[in-house]
């Protein structure tokens, strides 16, 4: 096979260089149905292992439950998921073609990883229209941004999820001075307009009432399916809510997975009861 | 239409483009009155409020990656004095043999370091246009390389202040060496002419002071339009909440590099009106505490509104003419005094109280 000359790359008009190539990974492919998979994964802060020797995968399409007591290093799993932290060792891949750990943060959000935070993050002084504008994923160049105009069915997605979220009467409110359940919920709206494959969501439902947590729980049942979803939570019976007696439930431990299966069997696991009583004496 | 929808909700805006209007119209009209005439500005007057629109035009672009990007930029002043440097060399070039040592070509100081011929980053700069083009661009690449490197390897916070401090404290120190050729520490100075108009005449100050005017207003609607672009809105984003913004798929270093860069330019050309009106540029301009001093117009004037910043600058500089006339021992502290009462007492800056009293915040 012979390199095409420099030359005949010139001549060809159609031809694209690479240095104008988007840096985009490649395309996603999840054939074996798996979404998601973490292999041998570890990671230590100052000789204190976070994270150890992690194996996980989520299917295409599954909602996951992590949970864990403090410290299991549930947050610093999505931290390395999402590119924040680089692991020692151990890969990760979003399904066969896309390997996270050659990627930096926009790189993972815009091939469809997207994230919500265990302290709610939202852009505080901008309007909470404006904060569902920025999430959606179309314009990421900082030229289309100078020039980005909101077409109609733009708009029309946005006032569909501030509905959904139940903020369409405070789109001109500073996300700043919403409540903090409000802000969660604003933040799970941006989550819905990025439109990720897979959605990482840490303590949804810290700072929401019964109420609140019962719709959250409804929305993320009803985003499986056509995205996976990775919820990790403290709140057991949000847990229940959301895992039901098929759905299964992963419990992390010192960095590694302690047991997994339906909430049931990981209920009556003796290493899980002796981990969360350990914890709670 | 495209202009007034910019400006269409910023009242401070409107304010200060009407103003900006008004003194281009006035002012040249009041200065041509006699000079025994009460409302009579004498022309050194136009130069000095001339001045002071360029270095709000400095502010401005400093509130521009303050403001909104959260870069607290503390070596501004370096691509203000470098805009300043490249129309400096130009102006001397328009000395032509009318130097001291009477020279053909070279600027007097370079006959007098016995050079016998201009180094090769003087030529073309008798050209205006060419110096047109270098009065952006040099500032601008200094800056997209210096924000190559910093915000590709996430430099932030009060490590990107020091670095920008280095930045500027390092050119003042090449600047001030001789065999750099930009005339050490007595910089470049005894300018005669502009496109062929005398300096020294009336008209053409009242011209500089148009232009500077001109400048400024073009100056805050180029960064409202970003600040109101969907940039701008991720430039806040940024500043808020930086690593919300980079999970969310946007490259902030590309961001920061890009507004970083606009604004280097704008304080150019801030750098290259301001020279001729005072008439001198040399290394202290350089100066770390003279960027410092533009953060604290900014601060003053109120951070992340634009008009906040041009107020700011016109306001401490009006007061810095009046001390160092009157009070001259004074005016550090005065300055000290203001910044820390307002900070203090004020923390939107001026136009803080006036939007609150406005009822609109
Ligand atoms: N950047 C860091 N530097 C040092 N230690 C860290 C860092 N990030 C996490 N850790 C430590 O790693 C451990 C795991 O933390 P992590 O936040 O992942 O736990 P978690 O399971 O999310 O806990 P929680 O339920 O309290 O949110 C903790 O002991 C934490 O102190
Ligand atoms: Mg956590």
């Amino acid at each position: 096979m012979s390199q095409p000359s420099l030359l005949s790359e010139i001549k060809d008009k159609h031809h694209v260089f690479s240095f104008m190539q988007s840096q985009a990974s490649p395309v996603l492919n999840v054939d074996k149905q798996i979404l998601l998979y973490l292999e041998g994964l570890s990671v230590s802060f100052d000789g204190f292992k976070a994270i150890n020797d992690l194996n996980l995968y989520i299917r295409d399409g599954e909602l996951r439950c992590i949970i864990g007591p403090n410290g299991a290093g549930k947050t610093t799993m999505m931290d390395i998921i999402t590119g924040k932290t680089k692991p020692d060792t151990g890969s990760a891949w979003f399904g066969q073609t896309i390997n996270l750990l050659e990627l930096d943060e926009p790189a993972i959000a815009q091939a469809g990883i997207g994230r919500k935070f265990q302290k709610p993050t939202v852009f505080e002084s901008l309007s909470v229209y404006d904060n569902l504008v920025l999430a959606m994923p179309d314009e990421r160049l900082v030229f289309s941004l100078l020039f980005a105009r909101l077409k109609g069915e733009q708009r029309d997605r946005i006032d569909e999820v501030m509905t959904l979220i139940g903020l369409q009467d405070h789109s001109a409110m500073r996300a700043g001075s919403l409540s903090h359940g409000q802000k969660q919920w604003l933040e799970i709206g941006m989550l819905l307009m990025q439109k990720p494959r897979l959605l990482l969501v840490d303590e949804p439902v810290a700072g929401m009432t019964h109420q609140e947590m019962d719709r959250t729980a409804e929305l993320l049942v009803s985003l499986s399916g056509s995205h996976s979803v990775v919820v990790v939570e403290h709140d057991m019976d949000f847990v229940r809510q959301l895992a039901g007696k098929e759905r299964t439930v992963t419990v992390l431990h010192q960095g590694s997975v302690l047991a997994e299966g339906s909430m049931d069997q990981v209920q009556n696991n003796q290493k899980v009861i002796e981990v969360y009583l350990g914890e709670s004496q | 239409m495209l202009l007034w929808n910019l400006i269409k909700q910023d009242r401070g805006g409107q304010i200060l483009l009407a103003l900006l209007a008004l003194a281009i119209i006035i002012v040249p009209i009041l200065n041509g009155l006699p000079s025994d005439h009460p409302l009579h500005i004498p022309t050194y007057m136009v130069a000095v409020m001339g001045k002071y629109l360029t270095l709000a035009l400095l502010a401005l672009s400093v509130d521009l990656v303050w403001g909104y990007l959260g870069i607290l930029t503390l070596g501004h002043g370096a691509f203000f004095a470098l805009g300043g440097y490249v129309m400096g060399m130009y102006l001397m070039r328009q000395i032509g043999d009318r130097g001291v040592y009477g020279h053909p070509e070279l600027p007097d100081f370079m006959v007098f370091l016995n050079w016998d011929s201009l180094p090769w980053y003087w030529q073309g700069l008798d050209q205006f246009w060419f110096a047109a083009i270098l009065i952006v661009l040099v500032p601008g690449l200094l800056a997209f390389i210096f924000g190559a490197l910093a915000f590709r390897s996430r430099v932030s916070g009060v490590y990107l202040s020091i670095i920008t401090q280095a930045l500027t404290f390092a050119l003042m120190l090449a600047f001030f060496r001789n065999e750099m050729g930009f005339g050490g520490n007595n910089g470049l100075t005894d300018f005669k002419d502009l496109l062929g108009f005398n300096l020294q005449a009336r008209e053409t100050r009242v011209g500089l002071f148009i232009a500077s005017a001109i400048a400024l207003a073009l100056g805050y609607l180029l960064c409202r339009s970003v600040t109101q672009s969907r940039l701008g809105k991720v430039c806040v984003a940024v500043r808020d909440a930086e690593s919300r913004s980079r999970f969310m798929g946007y490259r902030v270093e590309n961001v920061k590099l890009w507004v970083f860069t606009l604004s280097a330019m704008i304080a150019g050309v801030a750098g290259a009106l301001y020279v001729p009106q005072v008439g001198i540029i040399n290394p202290n301009e350089f100066s770390p505490l003279n960027s410092i001093e533009i953060v604290v117009w900014v601060a003053v004037g109120g951070r992340a509104t634009l008009y906040g910043a041009v107020a700011g600058a016109i306001f401490i500089n009006y007061a810095k003419t009046w001390f160092t006339t009157e009070l001259p021992d004074v005016w550090l502290f005065a300055l000290g005094a203001i910044f820390i009462l307002v900070t203090v007492l004020m923390p939107k800056g001026i136009v803080g109280l006036l939007r609150r009293k406005e009822g609109n915040a």
